[in-house]
């Protein structure tokens, strides 16, 4: 086997699974402290691209246009908090995710009056459009490493948030006790809505570094929003460090599965069996991953209540 | 000791043997063997956090314990699921009240009846006018004292009355033995006097494991008792070898008014 | 309460909406609306799914949010056998319920280990699933689906008991969804249903008194299964054509509405709940083709504030049960 092929494809994987721990952080951290599923997360990494589009365009200048749009997602997220999912908070699950279905609806079409039903695509900046070397001759796309270096320094700086401020604390503390940092004296719907804001910046943030590859497009969050579901569902919901291994793990494997699952099945199949067999397999892998991880822990990789 | 419990120690109904559980860090079951004869009534009393109620789910299986046997009617039980060990003729009734809140309280009962008639998938019948669950549920109803109460929804009962269908719905499996976990709790004084008269009544015709922290319940009830500290047994023996043993008084029954 | 659940509030609305169903075919004609027999072929069609996913939702207390997988698998089943030339009913039919309940049998028994949210999320996931298979699937049109060029055929003894006609179809539907309302009635009435209730209502409470409750619980995700996969035989031989979307994630969201919309646990809450569901989609989108900004929050409102759905609002008007 080909071994800068080999390399290029898993580094391709560790980029997808960066982008799905930017969506899953958010997804888990809010289920583990307010206990919401918010399948309308997508839809936020969705505006988030699209915000930094209009913004890259009218700036000229890609990395402009992010940091615009970070603190502008945020606000978005907050907005949203307050008017339409804070009251979902002491709903059932199904509740949660019938509302937060709705909403999708809502905000899918209302970016098409807005956007135009057309996606939005951005050129890169010149520093970012090019590739660079790697040891062992491996050349890679300079602004796929950039994605994976910038989701490595959101993880680190994540990781430093929960576990080192006062913020992280509470966090922490609201995941496991939820009356508890109430009886601290936090104010708590504040709490919530800093931390829903927090996610979906992250979620923004994911759909503005995919958009100059994908363009902002429509309805872009829904499939990776599913993946999110997976990843935190394998990591065990409410864990930021099952998420991120998670995440990586289901890039990595999604992405592997696509480029050499034929190959591999090659080996005991026949040629057009395993032509027919890899695409399908490889697209069902993460699942029948995910199905693995239930089956023997029912509750992820990373349960973080109750032991 | 009497000759009847003298019998019944040489082949108990129940029996664990160095039974062990901890949840992280914490014992709540500690090297316990325990066991109780055949028609008595045997309580188990401790302190918050002795493990009582860890002891009731590790018997009737909704945990499982980290090492040592649990036999029952000279069985090994410890590695059957809950709804096997309900068919052995082990039933249970929760501390905290749980009972089919949106189903009437005859349904409750009847719901119970089926469970130990044979296997559920019979998909075609209603069970609205089976006599065959409805007359043994009815029954079982009369005798806890709830038969005028049949056609009301479960979660509309007063509180009383909800553990009253608990004990119902336990019986209505036809056990050879109850574990009653707290089955005072939270009842007035006139509520658990007539609990205290269904157990004494019941006594006849069913072992029991009885959980309590209502001194006066256990001590008017209990054949024999045994102390739980720290998931430990520090005493077994008559009420009256309790009252006289100094270890449990200091461990328990001096410091504690509430039990 | 199993009494009252589909009894006397929505009686009189039950009774509106399946003459309206019986009378469609003559009336829509004749106020020269004709397109509004598909529209109530594709509503009974959705109630026949509505109510099967109702059993398992409604009286067993599990969300399931993947059970377009099923109306996927049915109808795909029933487009494959026609693409390699077998029409015949008494084949694709069984098959393709017997797929379905395999299906369900499968990703049931590895979903319902899990509970809450992770119920929720890995049934979506599994329908996921099934959704790339469709879409990977380039011999069966990947994306783009696949034809069904002929309804399915069934000849008895040189008897052709024809489905080609749209009305006698459109009969076929109706009294499908009667039998399966039947039928779905006399599971929740029965020890079966009882088991399923009692778990949704205290599954631990119902283990420690006996019952070995994974057992009936897979067995009804089963049955659902099946009823959700003859709603895809169904499309598949209305619409004459199958595609991946008919499986993607928002039908199985659709499907969850309709029956939360109609009042889950009741017999008749997901016929009516698919009524509406699909009605006011025609009506809105009539007005506006940005019409997901009106239904959207309107779902929403609906979640909300019309706890019991629809049958529990026309209950309040109609009757107030004693005591509530």
């Amino acid at each position: 086997m080909d071994l800068t092929f080999f390399a290029e494809q898993l580094l391709n994987g560790v980029q997808l699974g960066i982008l799905l721990f930017l969506l899953a952080a958010g997804l888990t951290l809010v289920f583990g402290i307010m206990d919401l599923v918010n399948l309308a997360h997508g839809s936020i990494y969705m505006v988030g691209a699209f915000i930094a589009a209009t913004l890259t365009l009218w700036t000229d200048s890609f990395i402009i246009g992010l940091l615009l749009a970070l603190p502008l997602t945020l606000a978005f997220g907050m907005v949203l908090e307050i008017v339409a999912l804070r009251t979902l908070y002491a709903r059932g699950h199904m509740d949660q995710v019938l509302a937060t279905f709705g909403l999708i609806l809502f905000l899918n079409e209302l970016v098409r009056v807005i956007w135009g039903p057309a996606g939005l695509a951005i050129p890169l900046p010149a520093f970012l459009d090019g590739s660079i070397s790697l040891p062992l001759g491996i050349v890679y796309p300079t602004y796929r490493m950039f994605i994976i270096l910038i989701g490595i320094a959101v993880a680190v700086g994540l990781y430093w948030l929960v576990a080192k401020t006062r913020l992280g604390m509470l966090i922490r503390a609201g995941a496991s006790n939820r009356t508890m940092v109430g009886a601290l004296g936090v104010n708590v719907r504040l709490l919530f809505t800093a931390v829903f804001g927090l996610g979906a910046m992250l979620a923004g943030l994911g759909g503005m570094l995919i958009a100059p590859i994908n363009q902002a497009q429509i309805g872009m969050g829904e499939d990776i929003l599913i993946l999110a579901f997976v990843v935190i569902v394998i990591g065990g919901i409410g864990s930021i460090r099952g998420a991120f291994i998670a995440a990586l793990l289901a890039g990595v494997i999604d992405t592997m599965g696509r480029a050499f699952l034929d190959v591999a099945l090659l080996t005991f199949l026949q040629a057009n069996a395993a032509e027919t067999a890899g695409p399908a397999l490889s697209s069902m892998l993460i699942y029948i991953l995910m199905a693995a991880i239930l089956f023997f822990r029912p509750q992820g990789l990373f349960p973080p209540r109750g032991g | 000791m009497s000759d009847k419990m003298a019998d019944a120690m040489a082949d108990p109904l129940l029996a664990t043997r160095s039974l062990r559980k901890s949840f992280g860090g914490i014992v709540a079951t500690d090297d316990l063997s325990l066991e109780v004869a055949a028609g008595e009534i045997h309580a188990v009393i401790g302190p918050n956090g002795a493990g009582k109620t860890t002891l009731v789910n590790l018997l009737s299986g909704l945990i499982k314990g980290d090492g040592g046997d649990i036999v029952f009617d000279g069985r090994a039980v410890s590695r059957l699921r809950p709804a096997a060990r309900a068919h052995r003729g082990l039933a249970r009734s929760f501390q905290i009240t749980s009972i089919f809140a949106d189903f009437s309280v005859l349904e409750n009962v009847a719901l119970a009846v089926q469970a130990r008639s044979g296997h559920s998938f019979r998909f075609w019948r209603p069970t609205g006018d089976d006599q065959r669950l409805r007359g043994p549920a009815r029954e079982v109803l009369a005798r806890v004292g709830l038969a005028d109460r049949a056609e009301i929804l479960a979660g509309n009962l007063a509180h009383g009355e909800q553990r009253q269908l608990e004990i119902a719905m336990a019986l209505a499996t036809e056990p050879k033995m109850l574990l009653l976990d707290e089955p005072m709790a939270g009842m007035g004084i006139e509520e658990s006097q007539r609990m205290i008269a269904l157990l004494d009544e019941l006594k006849a015709d069913y072992t029991m494991l009885l959980i309590e922290h209502d001194m006066d319940a256990v001590f008017a009830l209990a054949d024999r008792i045994t102390v739980l500290v720290y998931g430990r047994s520090i005493a077994t023996g008559t009420p009256a070898d309790i009252r006289a043993n100094a270890d449990v008084r200091d461990a328990y029954l001096g410091t504690s008014e509430t039990g | 309460m199993i009494s009252t659940m589909f009894g006397k509030p929505t009686a009189w609305t039950t009774t509106v909406l399946l003459v309206v169903f019986a009378l469609m075919p003559f009336v829509a004609p004749a106020i020269g609306e004709a397109f509004y027999v598909d529209v109530f072929t594709r509503i009974m069609i959705w109630s026949i799914a509505a109510v099967g996913l109702n059993l398992i939702l409604g009286y067993g207390g599990m969300v399931s949010f993947g059970h377009a997988a099923y109306i996927g698998i049915g109808g795909y089943t029933v487009a494959i056998f026609g693409f390699h030339d077998i029409t015949n009913g008494f084949i694709q039919w069984p098959v393709a319920l017997a797929i379905s309940g395999l299906a369900a049998l499968v990703f049931g028994a590895i979903s319902l280990r899990t509970r809450g949210v992770y119920f929720i999320m890995i049934t979506l996931a599994f329908a996921q699933m099934v959704f790339f298979l469709g879409v990977s699937a380039d011999k069966y049109g990947s994306n783009d689906g696949l034809n069904v060029w002929n309804r399915s055929t069934f000849e008895v003894a040189g008897l052709d008991l024809s489905i080609d006609d749209n009305m006698t179809f459109y009969y076929v539907i109706f009294a499908l969804l009667l039998l399966v309302i039947y039928v779905t009635r006399r599971i929740v009435n029965s020890r079966f249903g009882m088991v399923i209730q009692g778990a949704r209502s205290n599954d631990t409470r119902l283990q420690t008194v006996g019952v070995p409750t994974y057992a009936y619980r897979l067995t009804a995700f089963v049955i659902s299964g099946v009823i959700c996969g003859l709603a895809g035989v169904l499309q598949a031989n209305f619409e004459q054509f199958v595609s991946p979307d008919m499986m993607d994630w928002p039908r199985s969201g659709e499907l969850m509405f309709m029956v939360i919309m109609g009042g889950m646990g009741s017999l008749f809450g997901p016929v009516l709940g698919a009524t509406a569901f699909l009605i006011l989609s025609e009506v809105l989108s009539g007005i506006t083709i940005h019409w997901h900004l009106i239904f959207g929050p309107l779902l929403i409102l609906l979640v909300l504030y019309v706890r019991g759905g629809l049958t529990g609002l026309i209950g309040k008007f109609e009757r107030r049960p004693p005591g509530v």
